[in-house]
Parts: C-alpha cells; structure tokens; sequence
C-alpha cells in the first residue's frame, strides 16, 4: 500500500482542452500513467472556463494565475500563495508565452523546492519565429528563407526574393498563405492588427508535414523523439487525429536538433518533408504538443520522463516506440455545476 | 523490385506504410502479390505462380501487372 510520504504534487498549465488545445490534460494523462507514485495535480488556469478545471478525474484542485502580461513578479507571488497550501514540488508550464516568466522565476522556485525542468532564455529565444532563419543557418539546418518586416511596402521585394505563394505569419501565432501582392497586404495588415510587429514573411516549402515531439536533456542528449502525421486536420491546422510514424531521418533530425541546442525539456519540431525527401525546419515550439500523449501511448512517455529528470531522478534515453499508433480527438459535453463555476470565477481556486 | 522492409500487409490487404502513415487497401489478388514478395519471392517466380494458380490471359496479367506495380511505386512502397 502507498502511503502519502511518497505524494507528488505537480502543477501544470494548459488546460484548455478545446479545439485548439493546450498540452496540460496530455500532459496530466502522462503523469498520471507513467510515474510510479501516486500523483496530486494542480492545475493552473488563466480562464473560467478552461475544460480541465473540472476534469477532477484528472486535475485535484485548479487556481487560477495571473496571464502572462502581468509580468513574473504578478505569477511568482501567486505560485507563493499556491505551493503554501499545495506545497508543491514539480511545476510544468505548457504554453510559449508563459515560458519566459517561468524561465525568469526559476531560481526563486528552485529555492521554494520546486522544479522545473526547461529550456534557457537563450534557447528559447533562438528557436523564436523571429530567429529562425538565422538558427537553421547557424547549425545547418534547412529552414525556409524570411524576411521579417514592418510594412507592407516591404512586400514588394518579399515576393521578387521569395516569390509567390508566401506565408504571412504573425510573430507568435496565424499563417496566410498569400498568391497575389492584394491577398499578401491584406494578410499582411490582418495579423498587424491580431498579432502586432513585426509580421514574418516566408518562402512556401511544398510537401507532407510532419511533427515530432521532442525531449532533451539540456545536456545535448535526445532522451525521446517520436514523429507523427497528423491524419485529420482542424480549419485551424491543428492535428484532430494522427499516427505515429518510423522513419530514421526524422529521429536523426531530432537528435541533431537536441545535440545543436542542448535542449532542455519537451519541444515540438514542424517538419515539412519535400518531394526529394528534404527536411524543412518549419517552427520549433519550445514545450510539448497537445498531442503528447501520443508519445506516452508508443512506448516513450514524455511528460513522466521530464518529471523524473526535473526530480533528478535517473531516467534512461528510450529506445523503441510503436509506429502506427493513431490518437483521434474527440469532444465531450462535461457537466459541472454552477457552484464550481462560482468558486473558479470568484475565489479564483477550486 | 522488392516490397520495402517496413511496409506492414495484412492478409486482408491492407498496407501500411510506417515511414509516411499512408495506409491503402489492396484487393485479394494484390494481396496475394504483397504476400508473395514479402516472403522473398522474385517478381517473375510471382508471375510464373499466377499464371499457373488462375486461368488468366498473359497479355492482361502483364498489363494488370505493370499498372498495380506503378501503384505500388508511386506510393513509395517498392525498394531495388
């Protein structure tokens, strides 16, 4: 019989399990499967009506934190307050925006005991959309050629360098494929307004995409690599279903990918694979996919190995993993009463 | 011509290909074809058996033949 010496609380972020979800419930399943003890969950949230605030099957207890704009010092007296009552010991943020107060607290965390296991400032800011040209150029990777710009007078050369059709992304999020320079201004000012400057302006690389969820372990080592294609795609481009796949290309990418940046903590590659089978570094997400449980169904549970990693325990690069594993996405109309609501959106736990 | 290595059949027909995701459904004559050149037969000892097993015209064979091997080419199945 366990007993609660050996309890581990670990808070996780990314709760919206929508239909453009955040990793944390993938995560959540993961730790829960694939760590020998038993687990407490404390899921941290920015909205009311994040889905895994009231998946209690998964998630014991939510707060609620303060959204990434208000800064670390705003997130680390909240975490001070949360680990007071939880007193927790592993935090796992999921999301890109909130990595850099998280990165930014860590020391203070480490003092409060509690880990974490992430990339460094200079990781994350080198693997940024912004970067990534000059990154895939720095260690050799294909990456397709940019231009980052700040008005759409710039678009003109954007289309004579790179020529037609170009993707028009927002610097965090969005991509528009425009064919014609009217398309390309319109995409150009749309994202302005969403995303803001600057707007990056990319080659179009024909092909099958692929992703692979990664984890390193900060020392230049691939503890895991697992490649999936996504078999159903959402009008958001995001994976509603998808198999995992055995090709030695994508593993080797991933591994000179962990070895060139000494990785630390679950990411996610977006390869584009071309006609003469070329690998295209498309985005590095700097955490784990919403479909990282995937991993976990193939042999080679991510989210738990990062836990033990961050605890300091010894957890050995995984070998094997089952290609041909498919997840499907589905949605559920969960029920919860409005009292739970009320504690969530008043008291701001529950 | 040999069927790559990775490539997962079933006696049903269908195959997989695990390097890419695809999967497709072939028909039990196909079926047969795979099985065959899964378990090392020569493209010509596959012919040879089909011609002698089914009472089929060799101009069709060889027509049926090309075409369902251009399939499996085209689908990135098919190694040298």
């Amino acid at each position: 019989m366990k007993t609660a010496d050996n309890l581990l609380t670990i808070a996780v972020t990314g709760l919206n399990a929508i239909d453009s979800p955040g990793p944390g419930i993938a995560v959540i399943r993961g730790l829960r499967e694939g760590l020998d003890r038993p687990v407490r969950i404390i899921g941290l949230s920015y909205e009311t009506l994040e889905p895994g605030i009231y998946m209690r099957e998964l998630v014991d207890k939510t707060y609620q934190v303060p959204y990434p704009a208000a800064g670390s010092a705003a997130l680390l007296n909240r975490l001070h307050y949360i680990h007071e009552k939880e007193n927790l010991q592993l935090v796992i943020p999921n999301f890109d925006a909130e990595l850099n107060n998280f990165i930014r607290i860590s020391p203070e965390l480490k003092a409060m005991r509690i880990s974490s296991f992430l990339p460094t400032a200079e990781q994350l800011g080198a693997r940024d959309k912004i970067n990534l040209y000059r990154f895939g150029k720095e260690h050799r990777f294909l990456v397709p050629r940019d231009r980052i710009i700040y008005s759409p007078a710039e678009l003109k050369e954007c289309a004579e360098t790179l020529g037609y059709p170009l993707v028009v992304k927002g610097k965090f999020y969005d991509a528009v494929l425009a064919y014609t320079m009217e398309q390309a201004e319109k995409a150009f000012y749309k994202i302005m307004a969403k995303w803001g400057l600057p707007v990056i302006v990319q080659e179009f690389i024909q092909g099958t995409e692929v992703n692979i969820a990664v984890l390193g372990d900060g020392k230049g080592n691939t503890v895991s690599a697992i490649p999936m294609r996504k078999l159903y795609i959402t009008d958001k481009g995001k994976a509603w279903a998808g198999i995992t796949l055995e090709d030695a290309s994508l593993i080797r990418l991933a591994h000179d990918f962990i070895s060139a940046t000494q990785w630390r903590g679950g990411c996610e590659l977006e390869i584009m694979r071309t006609k003469n089978e070329e690998l295209y570094i498309m985005e590095i997400n700097p955490r784990f996919p919403a479909w990282i449980y995937l991993s976990a169904a193939a042999g080679q549970n991510q989210p738990a190995a990062l836990a033990r990693m961050a605890l300091g325990e010894e957890q050995p690069v995984f070998e094997h993993y089952e290609a041909g594993k498919i997840f499907i996405r589905y949605s559920w109309d969960m029920i919860t009463d409005i009292n739970a609501f009320h504690q969530v959106s008043g008291k701001g736990e529950w | 011509m040999y069927l790559r290595k990775n490539i997962a059949t079933s006696e049903s027909g269908f195959i997989f290909n695990p390097s890419t995701g695809d999967s497709y459904s072939a028909n039990p004559a196909a079926a047969e074809i795979l099985q065959l050149l899964k378990e090392g037969k020569t493209v010509s000892a596959i012919r040879s058996h089909f011609l002698e097993k089914y009472e089929v015209d060799p101009v069709r064979l060889e027509r049926d033949w090309d075409d369902f091997f251009n399939q499996l080419k085209e689908a990135g199945l098919l190694e040298n």
